[in-house]
């Protein structure tokens, strides 16, 4: 194991098809990037070699998105060296990066949807002919053979609109492929696949490491980084704190590296007492989308709703609070029916939502922090009918410190805060309602670990004082560890209930895969 | 592995190419939807007025729809990248009446100069609009609001309570617009020519399709290394010239030109352009389904004026095109995704 400190020189270690102490393809060091007073890379340093697949770890907020910008020509360097093939290089723009043969897939790849497959591939790099003609006919059968050797079946003339995460994600792979990319990044690409998706863009990552690509993966999920990749960095407050090949590293000694000091892991201990029925959903039906949808949940509980991402989770739930129109059925609070479609009357009732995209659904990202903290509260801090900015003030500083919020001013945008940071303004904002039942969807979607358990606490809290909880989640372990009954959804259709003790995230998966209902 | 993979390439082919030919299948509909309704009034006026398709009144049909579809050519560059030209109408009545006045001005000019004196207006202000959008990152809809206004304004400076009229006009300026190929009037072959070579560009050339990559998703285009800003600047400033181009045929048409020339022109293109087919949000579209909602327009508004039907009508019929154009975009996208969806949730059967 090998840690970083300040001056010394990183180690020239790297497993290249036999032959060592090769130069890295790529690579970073001491880098610093600032923006005005926030320093997001204080010292960054990465090496990157051919044929290799390489992690790149670190909690939210650890600098690892600064430097894939940097690396994607979007931000430059204040300070530190950057070694592309052996020479000092700063890339100014997009282009530049791309023309080097870098080429960045993120986790929602950003795509022209009017466009075709084959297009978005070659946009800007088209194949032409004459007077500088696009040939349409060498674009569509290149993109064809490549799609052929990833055994992929889309076509090249299909129009990008509709495709699903995992298939875009295939389209800027191909991309990758056609600019014979020496360095490929990929920022979390697996947050949104299902389980199948993901052994296929591992296949598709393994390969490219053997035709000698140098892959920096980057991941929040440490068993991802196992199984896949040859080494792993990671990074904390902008700085490099080690790395080191991934079969010398314990998963202990990651977390801890990340985090900079022990984190517990450990799954709920007490066991709750469970009261009375508070959430009755009952044959719930959108056609199309989800079908026959029947469960409760009790106060004091947590109930899982697990499935593969699309199986049609989060459309119940927003069903449920009303943000979608379902065909038949009922929702239930406390024996009271809800009116449907009304988001309005489900809050009335005291249903609490933290959405799942918290940046476009739970947070107005310009607004103060402690503005958005009393969003949902504001009825009761008015005062004479005016909103009492005092007690606005009091009022969020209380919720900020019983999450443990870390911010510098109250009256800083949200957007200025961390992604965990973020969710827990979202879980203050819908706390603070006290409400019977907090469904939350994804609740750790993007979050570091250290907050990750901080979230987890909370949800374990509010159970203990008599709340509902729905959780919506893709994380088997975050199931397992949360919950007292796990629900798999599969294809928009209820098929399997545990209790948590005799769940496992096998018997879950098996469940939420298998192709064929039984039933 | 390798028979895994063969199974998944069989099955989930079946399923992309349904949704491939569903989209292009309903696309084309949409085309044919446009000349349904065409064809429709067509049918329906020559019934009720023979006359309606005499060659003289066809005549005054294609060079009305000339001036609209060489308007929606630039029009559509500029929608294509998710902006709008608002200030086409005051471009034309600008570059109709300085163009043209050139003639009571000088003795001895030439038709070239006259159409250059018109392009050069139409550059000047398209690349103020350009630069005001690029450059000073304000929104197209309000710089060209503000042109639109700012242009006319000069217009009225210059005009004063005067007016061009056909008399002071030299033959060979109005034959512009009134000689004929085979009788159709020579202009709208030209202009017909001009939007078959735009469509062939916007298709065949990376800064044509790079056009349509900034209006689907400005961003991505960004991150691809497309140079946004160049390529709106040049849309706007084609769009001004075409617009100065047009203005010159406008007063060889019409022949008496004062500063109201062009005068809510810009709704009328951006209309057509969105019957067309362009996606009012950038993107998608053609020059030549705007052309063809020109056509459809005009049509339109010819065939009540022969039918005798009060003007209003016209502009109702043309509200409701509109919105039918409007609803039936968001009515295929929102079907493209349900079926989709479907699919997905009934695992492609």
């Amino acid at each position: 194991m090998y840690y970083h400190r300040g001056t010394s020189t990183l180690p020239e270690v790297g497993k290249n098809n036999g032959t060592h102490m090769v130069t890295p393809t790529l690579a970073l060091k001491h880098v610093r990037k600032y923006f005005g007073a926030v320093h997001a890379l204080e010292d960054a340093s990465l090496e990157l070699f051919a044929g290799e697949i390489h992690a790149l770890v670190g909690e939210n907020g650890a600098g690892k998105s600064t430097l894939v910008k940097i690396l994607a020509g979007l931000h430059q360097k204040d300070a530190g060296e950057m070694l592309f093939e052996n020479f000092e290089t700063t890339f100014t723009s997009p282009k530049d990066s791309i023309d080097s043969g870098i080429a960045v897939i993120y986790q929602e790849p950003t795509l022209f949807p009017d466009l075709t497959i084959a297009e978005n591939i070659y946009m800007e790099r088209q194949p032409r002919r004459s007077f500088n003609r696009i040939d349409y006919e060498e674009m569509n059968s290149s993109v064809s053979s490549i799609f052929a050797s990833l055994g992929v079946a889309l076509d090249p003339r299909q129009v990008s609109i509709g495709l699903s995460i995992a298939e875009q994600q295939l389209v800027e792979i191909a991309k990758a492929l056609t600019l014979n990319a020496k360095v490929v990044v990929m920022d979390e690409p697996t947050a949104a696949l299902s389980a199948k998706e993901v052994e296929r863009l591992f296949h598709i990552a393994k390969t490219l490491k053997a035709q000698g690509v140098a892959i920096l993966f980057i991941s929040h999920r440490l068993e991802e980084v196992f199984r896949l990749c040859d080494r792993v960095t990671v990074m904390r407050d902008g700085r490099f704190v080690m790395s080191d090949l991934t079969e010398n590293v314990s998963e202990e000694t990651l977390v801890r590296a990340m985090v900079g000091r022990d984190v517990d892991l450990s799954e709920r201990s007490e066991q709750r007492s469970v009261h009375e029925v508070v959430l009755e959903v009952e044959r719930l039906s959108e056609e199309g989308v989800f079908n026959d949808i029947s469960f409760s949940v009790r106060a004091g509980e947590v109930v899982a709703l697990s499935g593969l991402v699309g199986s049609g989770r989060s459309e119940v739930v927003g069903a449920i609070f009303g943000i979608r129109r379902y065909d038949y059925g009922s929702v239930k609070v406390n024996s009271t029916q809800l009116k449907k479609g009304s988001p309005a009357r489900a809050m009335e009732a005291g249903i609490a939502l933290v959405p799942e995209d918290r940046r476009q659904q739970g947070l107005v990202m310009e607004m103060a922090i402690s503005r958005n903290i009393a969003l949902a509260s504001l009825a009761s801090l008015k005062r004479f009918g005016v909103l009492s900015s005092k007690a606005e003030k009091n009022f969020s500083k209380d919720w900020a410190l019983k999450l443990r919020l870390k911010y510098s001013k109250l009256t800083s945008p949200v957007s200025t805060l961390s992604g965990g940071n973020q969710q827990k303004v979202v879980l203050a904002k819908w706390l603070s309602r006290s409400p019977k039942v907090l469904i939350v969807d994804e609740p750790t979607r993007g979050i570091d670990i250290g907050t990750k358990v901080e979230v987890h606490r909370l949800i374990f809290e509010l159970a203990r004082t008599g709340v509902a909880v729905l959780v919506v989640s893709s994380e088997l372990p975050e199931v397992l560890a949360l919950s007292d009954r796990i629900l798999v959804m599969r294809e928009g259709s209820l098929v399997g209930e545990f209790e948590r003790s005799q769940a496992t995230e096998e018997k879950i998966i098996a469940l939420a895969t298998t192709t064929k209902a039984v039933a | 592995m390798n028979s895994q993979t063969l199974i998944s390439k069989g099955s989930s082919k079946k399923t992309s190419g349904d949704r491939g030919d569903l989209a292009s299948r309903i696309f084309r509909l949409r085309e044919f939807g446009i000349f349904g309704i065409l064809i429709l009034f067509v049918g329906a006026t020559t019934v009720a007025r023979p006359r309606f398709l005499g060659g003289q009144n066809i005549r005054f049909i294609l060079i009305d729809t000339t001036v609209f579809a060489l308007l929606a050519l630039g029009e559509t560059m500029v929608v294509v990248s998710r902006n709008v030209d608002l200030s086409v109408g005051s471009v034309l009545g600008l570059s109709a009446f300085v163009s043209s006045n050139l003639y009571q001005q000088f003795h001895h000019v030439a038709l070239v100069e006259v159409f250059l004196v018109g392009l050069g207006i139409g550059l000047v202000c398209g690349a103020l609009n350009g630069l005001l959008v690029t450059v000073g990152k304000v929104p197209s809809l309000v710089v060209t609001l503000a042109t639109l206004y700012i242009i006319r304004g000069v217009d009225v400076l210059i005009v004063g309570g005067g007016q061009v009229v056909a008399n002071s006009l030299p033959n060979s300026f109005i034959e512009v617009t009134s000689s004929q190929l085979l009788g159709v009037p020579t202009v709208s072959i030209v202009v017909a020519v001009l939007i078959g070579l735009g469509a062939y560009y916007m298709k065949n050339f990376r800064s044509g399709r790079d056009l349509y990559a900034i209006g689907s998703n400005p961003d991505a285009a960004r991150l691809v290394g497309i140079a946004t800003s160049r390529r709106v600047f040049n849309a706007f400033l084609l769009s001004g010239a075409i617009a100065g181009v047009t203005g010159v045929i406008w007063a060889s048409y019409y022949g008496t030109i004062d500063s109201t020339a062009g005068t809510g022109y810009e709704l009328q293109v951006v209309a057509a352009v969105v019957v067309g087919g362009v996606a009012i949000f950038g993107g998608s579209g053609s020059v030549i389904g705007a052309a063809i909602g020109a056509l459809l327009l005009n049509t339109i508004n010819s065939a009540l004026y022969v039918l005798g039907v009060s003007a209003f009508w016209d502009q109702a019929i043309a509200g409701f095109l509109l919105l039918l154009a409007i609803s039936l975009d968001r009515g295929i996208f929102v079907y493209l995704q349900r079926t989709i969806r479907r699919k997905k949730v009934l695992g492609g059967s």
